[in-house]
């Protein structure tokens, strides 16, 4: 993820801006290779390591959670321009600021725990 | 060898990788998704006592902390390893376009206005972490995922509701990008 600067805040601009490739190619590159790969698994019924089939789990039908948690989850993208996985990589990258957002996206789960019920799915 | 694995690596050596971790996680009988993380450290914590959405077992999520581990040792060993110090390659347009916010072009990874301890010692540059991870925190439990789970493991299994979540992202980052970061930078 760091060498391909995808945890960089001037790349996830950069692709908000729609004035480079570069984060198209890593995502599309990942989403092409993994949808060949979910769809051998299918057709071939292949097992895990214990024996067991690899099941994929359909996504909830919904349209508001997706859109609008999605539209929340891309405001903070686009500020820090990190996403959960680039968070973590960042820290260890020396960016201690990045431990501010980690302990907001923590509480903002929580937050979420809280009103889960109250919000509409 | 090391010398070429200190350059910045082309994009589709991050693509294949994504890819190749998805699909090692799938034969070990897990799946994808980093913000699920979130949720199993409130967990961890102890959430549980108080609200039952982190009231499971979360230690047979444990495989997934040692993902976060892992991430956090990548990044330590990219950066005192494998960086010969190199500049992001963004391209022109955005560098005149984050000059007209204030934004000066990158000598780094990332830039000194918002990632520098001194930007975070300000009230906006703490406001902008604190509150942005807020965002991601609550927004991708709400959607249920994040850029791994549905960007990269929805779209593959062809999920429509990980479509509507991506184009989500995108409605959520261009307002950001477009409409509020003037205003905040």
């Amino acid at each position: 993820m760091s060498k391909s600067e995808a945890i960089s805040w001037y790349r996830i601009q950069e692709m908000f801006r729609f004035q480079a490739f570069h984060m198209y190619g890593i995502i599309g590159t990942a989403v092409v290779l993994g949808a060949i790969a979910t769809y051998l698994i299918k057709k071939y019924n292949m097992k895990d390591y214990q024996g067991n089939p690899i099941i994929f789990t359909p996504k909830e039908k919904s349209v508001p959670r997706y859109l609008i948690g999605g539209t929340i989850f891309g405001l903070g993208w686009a500020l820090t321009g990190a996403c959960p996985g680039p968070m973590f990589v960042n820290l260890g990258y020396g960016y201690w600021a990045i431990l501010i957002a980690i302990g907001g996206a923590l509480i903002g789960t929580y937050l979420y725990g809280l009103l889960r019920d109250r919000l509409p799915h | 060898m090391l010398e070429l694995l200190s350059q910045p690596w082309p994009w589709y050596t991050s693509g294949i990788l994504i890819a190749f971790v998805m699909v090692i996680l799938l034969f070990f009988g897990k799946s994808f998704g980093f913000s699920s993380n979130l949720r199993v450290i409130c967990a961890a914590c102890g959430a549980g006592k108080k609200v039952n959405f982190f009231d499971f077992d979360w230690r047979a999520q444990t495989w997934n902390l040692l993902f976060v581990v892992g991430a956090v040792l990548g990044g330590w060993i990219s950066s005192e390893f494998l960086s010969n110090g190199d500049v992001v390659q963004i391209s022109q347009a955005t560098i005149q376009d984050l000059n007209a916010l204030g934004v000066a072009a990158p000598d780094g990874m990332q830039p000194d206005e918002i990632f520098s301890l001194e930007a975070l010692f300000t009230a906006n540059g703490f406001l902008i972490m604190l509150i942005g991870g807020l965002m991601i925190g609550f927004g991708s439990r709400y959607a249920g995922g994040c850029t791994s789970g549905h960007a990269i493991s929805g779209l593959s299994n062809l999920q429509l509701p990980s479509l509507i979540a991506v184009i989500g992202f995108f409605i959520g980052g261009l307002i950001m990008t477009h409409l509020l970061l003037p205003f905040i930078l």
